[in-house]
């Protein structure tokens, strides 16, 4: 019967499904963390404002024209696909024989900055350009003015769409079986490649891949809340709202 | 009397639009100027050319002996020189209200957070908004937030502060807070350039009115002098509709 196979699949492969999902939550943690990266600095890039003449314009045209091409490549193929021609193409063209793991970090975060680069595109052009003004008018460059103003609103309003990668990627590294990398959806193949049992090793495959997410939205959705601080502010009764305790004690002692 | 700035010549297009025309015009340290005139008439795009929002199309802007349009000036020392506050606030969404009056001096000025802190909360006293440092702006009124971007730009500690129409976004209860805070100011000796609406404030503290009207200075002088003996035909129109309404 199912339930006895399915019992007894977890006990006698149970740390093979454990190593398959730790690796599966590297890859994606790792590849969401680094593709972040890669969208925020792509962003910033890509909504500086054009000088008006002079060689960095030209440069600054030249780098977002490659940038652009860069998002609507990974964008518009499979990663399976880009799984296929990294790995076997890194290969053939320079003769690396890449880690299969790294390779599939690589491919997935490169993959995630090219999402997350419009979607930090968006967040930043969606702060109204007032914020932007006032900085400037306080002396901020435009790297000041991101890093202090513009950015830490930008991170909090994509954390959703970021926490909405991670899911995906979650469920995504399992194309990067193609290039044998051992997560998973690799694990799970071949554990029902040995018992013949199918449906009951992929139902545990599956019930695994469920919890990682459903974990994953709920931490998310914590941290979120942690961000937005509390509801309500504190008056401050006295000028000494600044005071550190240290500085407080040495003003009431005589 | 020495000159915080003086604008010599300055015009700005957008496209070929004209919008100010050949501008001369200084401010004199402890003045305070207030710019009228009617809707469209360039009086925020001279503000924000000043401080080099917009970049202007000809012309100089002469601060402490240089021209700052030049190409190797350091426009963003310049700006930390001029205080700026906005119709519509621009608060930073991100700090609280201390944290508002803080980020500017600490990443620009390169001042310690706690001589920071204290220059913060001295201009908050003077605005009366010592007792909100920990509140986000979207929790306070569009006066309290006005009130906060003055505290923001005088903690910069600048040699002239900029206002474009500051109570221009208020409702009518809370334009006399922020007012009562820039009477105070001016009588501190602050020197300050006011774009404003509000003809009576502008009779009561300026030292200055300069009436703009389509892109050029069409009339400036004491207060007494705009708004009790106009020269020109237009200063007269303007004034006439304003003060009817
Ligand atoms: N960024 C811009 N692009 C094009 N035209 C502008 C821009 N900013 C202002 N203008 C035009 O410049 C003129 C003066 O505007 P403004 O300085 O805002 O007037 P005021 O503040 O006196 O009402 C208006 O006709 C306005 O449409
Ligand atoms: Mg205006």
């Amino acid at each position: 019967m199912s339930f006895e196979w399915i019992i007894k699949i977890i006990l006698e492969n149970g740390p093979m499904f454990i190593r398959g999902a730790g690796i599966t939550l590297l890859i994606s943690i790792t590849g969401t963390i680094l593709g972040s990266l890669i969208g925020l600095i792509v962003g910033v890039i890509r909504t500086m404002p054009m000088p008006e003449r002079g060689s960095k314009r030209v440069a600054l045209k030249v780098t977002n024209a490659i940038l652009s091409a860069y998002i609507e490549f990974f964008r518009g193929t499979p990663m399976i696909v880009q799984a296929m021609v990294i790995f076997y193409g890194s290969a053939l063209a320079f003769g690396w024989d890449m880690d299969r793991l790294v390779a599939a970090i690589f491919i997935v975060s490169i993959n995630t900055g090219a999402y997350m680069s419009e979607i930090v595109r968006g967040g930043i052009i969606s702060i109204d350009r007032g914020q932007f003004e006032a900085a400037h008018a306080i002396g901020m460059n435009h790297i000041q003015t991101m890093l202090n103003v513009v950015l830490p609103q930008v991170i909090r309003n994509i954390l959703p769409a970021t926490g909405n990668e991670f899911v995906i990627n979650i469920k995504d590294t399992s194309v990067l079986n193609v290039i044998s990398v051992t997560e998973l959806y690799f694990q799970t193949k071949s554990v029902a490649g040995n018992n013949f049992r199918y449906f009951e090793s992929f139902f545990v495959a599956c019930i695994i891949y469920f919890i990682m997410t459903f974990t994953v939205t709920r931490i998310l959705r914590f941290i979120e809340k942690k961000l937005d601080g509390p509801e309500n502010y504190i008056l401050c009764g006295n000028q000494m709202q600044v005071e550190r305790p240290e500085d407080m004690l040495r003003r009431t002692k005589p | 009397m020495e000159k915080v700035v003086d604008i010599q010549h300055l015009s700005k297009s957008f496209g070929n639009h004209e919008v100010l025309k050949d501008i001369d015009f200084s401010v004199n340290k402890g003045e305070v100027v207030c710019i009228i005139g009617s809707s469209g008439s360039g009086k925020s795009t001279l503000l924000r050319c000043i401080n080099l929002l917009e970049k202007p199309s000809g012309g100089q802007i002469i601060y402490k002996g240089e021209n700052i349009l030049d190409d190797q000036h350091d426009i963003y020392a310049y700006r930390t020189k001029l205080g700026m506050v906005f119709q519509q606030f621009n608060l930073f969404n991100n700090h609280d209200v201390l944290g508002n009056c803080v980020v500017g001096q600490m990443k620009v000025l390169k001042r310690s957070k706690a001589d920071a802190e204290k220059v913060a909360m001295r201009y908050l006293k003077v605005v009366g908004m010592d007792q909100y440092i920990h509140a986000k702006p979207k929790q306070l009124s569009g006066g309290q937030k006005q009130r906060v971007a003055i505290a923001r730009a005088l903690s910069m500690e600048p040699d002239v502060m900029l206002f474009d129409e500051p109570t221009s976004a208020l409702d009518p209860e809370m334009v006399g807070e922020v007012l009562t805070v820039m009477k105070e100011l001016a009588e501190s000796g602050l020197t300050m350039l006011i774009v404003t609406h509000e003809m009576g404030f502008a009779k009561d503290v300026a030292d200055r009115v300069v009436f703009m009207d389509k892109g050029v200075i069409a009339e400036e002088g004491s207060p007494e002098q705009i708004f009790n003996n106009p020269t020109q035909e237009r200063t007269r129109e303007f004034l006439k509709r304003t003060l009817s309404m």
